[in-house]
């Protein structure tokens, strides 16, 4: 059974005349363990299809399922457990007055854990921070430690699904390189799945196992990554873009 | 090849309350008309290098060089005043994020004629026919429609190619392009790598092109400068920048992701603090 199935989803914004359809019928899978990419150029709704599955993006239609289990408007608690997501900007999805030690503990309190201050303790440890950072704010932070605090948050609950939203693209790419090194290590050890968003096709070439290519709402095509390795898109929308990131 | 500009010794320091940091340290180099590029990573000095030309350094900034000339005259000794017709008519700045940069209260074609009519004493119809030229110049369809909107109302490609329309009617000497495609895609991104190319080239321009993308400026550029912790660490052709030998290049160089590659971890940069040591590289010709 697949970790995460899109069938048929439709996302749009506004009303009547202002209507905009940012996702158009959108039907995909992501096996158990995979990883996978969603690529295209901006507004192409790669992002707004994260923002449905979790919830930020109320007006959807169509069919979800996380595990098995169908995704209804109104989501369970036991939902947020299994599916976190990790956002583009390190700068902006942090607290500017809460201390890492306050964004990792109010979220294992709201999940219910009880033993939280071993589990912030090993929550930076996994994200490679370590115990010196605990009491930090994030300004005394750079965007990539930032960058790994919003991942142990995200980590927080055990989740077994990631959404990850450009996770690199504000970031150096020396610095791209540590994260993406630490996604790939947090998959391995957690056995998780990752959903990926980037407009960066090498970044998705190394990190995931299948991509979508999107433009305009809609999904142009799916392809394996030894496919987009090899050059051999099928879509000409596919194969400009492959052209344009060599 | 005759020199654009001439940077000797550049330093920028901001006083802090513990003591004064250094964001450019001694950092020379030349420009001719060429396409010359500077890269690092966030912190390098690589922007304040492109603002400290302009003197826009403010309070409690300090720049500090031997000289900074420009076609043999110290813009050092210039007073704020003979500045303000040196930025914009010899010397223009594209800078990052067009959200950022254009006025949201003004339409596009006013703030194209405010540009013009600034040095020029050109009538209200020559600025708007010069306006349209070159909105038309930087490929944007539909001129006529885009001077009568407003920044929100353009996309973040054609907001950049409005900024370069912006900066090119003083027909200035020298460009300095500050991360101009990094809020792009990579579609939009060729687009305006490619016309900034033609215009730079049809006007004999000196670019200065700021980036922290290396392939984009081994593609674009003919010289490379590259920053570490305020200094030029090492200078050399772009078409050879995948043969740079030092270290911290080659580090950012192979922490990129490949296309092509199979290996299932990046190499992490290893920082080594002999780098910032050792003194600035000459970017002289």
């Amino acid at each position: 059974m697949s970790m995460l199935s899109v069938k048929n989803l439709n996302v749009w914004f506004g009303k009547h005349s202002s209507r905009v359809d940012a996702v158009k019928s959108a039907s995909f899978e992501v096996e158990r363990g995979q990883s996978f990419g969603l690529v295209g150029e901006s507004g192409s709704g790669k992002s707004t299809i994260l923002r449905a599955i979790t919830g930020l993006a109320p007006n959807w239609s169509g069919a979800l399922s996380v595990d098995g289990e169908a995704i209804e408007k109104k989501r369970q608690k036991a939902f947020y457990k299994t599916v976190q997501m990790v956002f583009q900007d390190p700068y902006a999805s942090l607290h500017p007055r809460h201390s890492v030690d306050q964004v990792l503990s109010e979220t294992l309190h709201l999940h219910g854990f009880t033993n939280i201050d071993a589990r912030v303790v090993k929550l930076l440890d996994d994200v490679g921070l370590g115990q010196k950072f605990r009491f930090r704010y994030p300004h005394q932070l750079s965007g990539g430690q930032r960058q790994r605090v919003a991942i142990a948050r995200a980590l927080a609950p055990d989740p077994t699904l990631l959404l990850l939203d450009e996770p690199t693209s504000a970031l150096d790419v020396s610095v791209q390189a540590e994260i993406l090194n630490l996604l790939a290590d947090m998959r391995e050890e957690h056995g998780l799945t990752y959903l990926m968003v980037s407009h960066d096709l090498s970044v998705v070439a190394h990190m995931c196992d299948n991509l979508a290519v999107m433009r305009n709402g809609e999904i142009v095509e799916i392809l394996d990554v030894e496919a987009l390795r090899s050059m051999q898109a099928t879509h000409p929308y596919s194969q400009h873009l492959l052209q344009a990131s060599v | 090849m005759e020199n654009l500009l001439d940077v000797e010794n550049l330093w920028v320091k901001f006083p802090t309350r513990t003591g004064v940091f250094d964001a450019v340290r001694g950092v020379s180099f030349t420009l001719g008309r060429e396409r010359l590029g500077i890269v690092g990573e966030s912190g390098s000095g690589k922007s304040m290098t492109g603002r400290a030309i302009l003197r826009l350094i403010r309070n409690p900034g300090i720049v500090e060089a031997d000289h900074i000339n420009l076609e043999g005259v110290n813009l050092l000794k210039k007073s704020e005043k003979e500045m303000r017709a040196v930025r914009g008519q010899r010397i223009s700045m594209v800078m990052q994020d067009p959200k950022f940069s254009l006025n949201p209260v003004m339409t596009i074609g006013d703030q194209i004629i405010e540009a013009y009519r600034q040095q020029t004493k050109a009538s209200k119809s020559e600025a708007y026919n010069k306006a349209l030229e070159m909105l038309e110049a930087v490929s944007i369809r539909d001129a006529e429609r885009v001077m009568r909107i407003y920044p929100h109302e353009v996309s973040g490609g054609m907001g950049q190619r409005i900024m370069i329309a912006m900066m090119l009617i003083p027909n200035p000497e020298i460009l300095i392009a500050d991360e101009p495609t990094s809020a792009l895609d990579v579609s939009v991104q060729r687009q305006v790598l490619d016309i900034m190319d033609k215009l730079v080239k049809d006007r004999g321009m000196g670019l200065i092109f700021i980036s922290h993308d290396l392939n984009l400026v081994a593609d674009f550029c003919d010289r490379v400068l590259i920053m570490y912790s305020g200094r030029i660490v090492e200078v050399c052709d772009a078409d050879k920048l995948h043969e740079a030998k030092h270290p911290y290049t080659r580090g950012l160089l192979n922490s990129l992701p490949r296309l092509d590659g199979k290996d299932k971890r990046l190499q992490v940069l290893k920082r080594d603090p002999e780098w910032s040591k050792t003194p600035s590289v000459s970017g002289r010709l």
